[in-house]
């Protein structure tokens, strides 16, 4: 069972925002004794992610989660826009598909640097994307 | 507006790059190394990214782009000082930036490049007298 501590609401909106966001997602993972190699591959699916969202979306919002499952703790963060909406998720899935004139690794690549990931899109409404990395894994 | 410095040495230039990148940042200091290299003649560009500690897929591909775009305007590029869990990001991202040379520290980094141009001298030099020989 994975509880939720503590949650925080960003609004993604403009450049600023982002480094602000970024700046909490590190504060919330030093706080529960991540490691430095998973907190860079948490800001890193998070820089990706927070990307997508002004790209495609124009914003969105994103809620900084602290979990915890037994005696392993976690940051998880779930963001949501109202933006376009992903028509193909298993294309956008794949290495090298973008419909941007980007490489097409972020969210394939987004999903290799954490442990949980979850994408939900419908068309016409937006695209919710939950991540979560745990403390130890 | 932020902008990261780029320092001329010699036939070298030097990028210290102390902050996180943000994306505006980041194309900027693309355009202006570009720019910089055809305006100085520089032979080879050597960026220093000790103090980035985040390195997404945008990022890589800027860092790939100064490489080529230098390459192509007869400038070598080196990055320097990559921490150790940048480094097992970019791969596990899945961006092992190729054709991007490497050195673990600014005089390493250096040393690289000196090899590098030497080289392209040496080259240089021998197409000469091979002419010089058929000329005869």
């Amino acid at each position: 069972m994975i509880l939720s501590l503590n949650k925080d609401t960003i609004h993604v909106l403009k450049e600023q925002d982002v480094v602000f966001l970024k700046n909490r997602v590190k504060e919330t993972a030093v706080k529960i004794k991540m490691g430095l190699v998973n907190q860079t591959r948490l800001l890193t699916a998070c820089s990706e992610l927070v990307r997508n969202m002004m790209r495609y979306a124009d914003g969105g919002v994103c809620i900084v989660e602290v979990v915890s499952s037994g005696r392993n703790n976690g940051v998880r963060l779930t963001f949501s826009d109202r933006g376009p909406g992903i028509p193909d998720i298993a294309a956008a899935m794949r290495d090298g598909f973008s419909t941007g004139k980007s490489l097409g690794l972020g969210l394939p690549g987004t999903k290799r640097l954490v442990n949980e990931f979850d994408i939900k899109s419908k068309v016409g409404e937006g695209t919710v994307v939950t991540i979560l990395k745990w403390a130890n894994g | 507006m932020d902008k990261i410095p780029i320092l001329r040495m010699g036939a070298f230039l030097l990028v210290t790059i102390q902050v996180d990148l943000y994306d505006r940042l980041a194309l900027n200091l693309e355009a202006d190394l570009v720019q910089m290299v055809n305006k100085t003649n520089a032979k080879g560009v050597l960026i220093d990214i000790s103090a980035v500690s985040i390195v997404d897929s945008f990022m890589g591909r800027i860092i790939g782009n100064i490489a080529s775009m230098s390459k192509i305007l007869d400038a070598e590029t080196v990055v320097v000082g990559m921490q150790p869990a940048v480094a097992i990001t970019l791969i596990e991202l899945g961006l092992p930036l190729k054709g991007v040379h490497t050195s673990l520290d600014m005089e390493k980094g250096m040393n690289l490049l000196k090899s590098m141009i030497d080289e392209t001298e040496e080259d240089a030099d021998e197409d000469q007298t091979a002419d010089d020989f058929i000329a005869e």
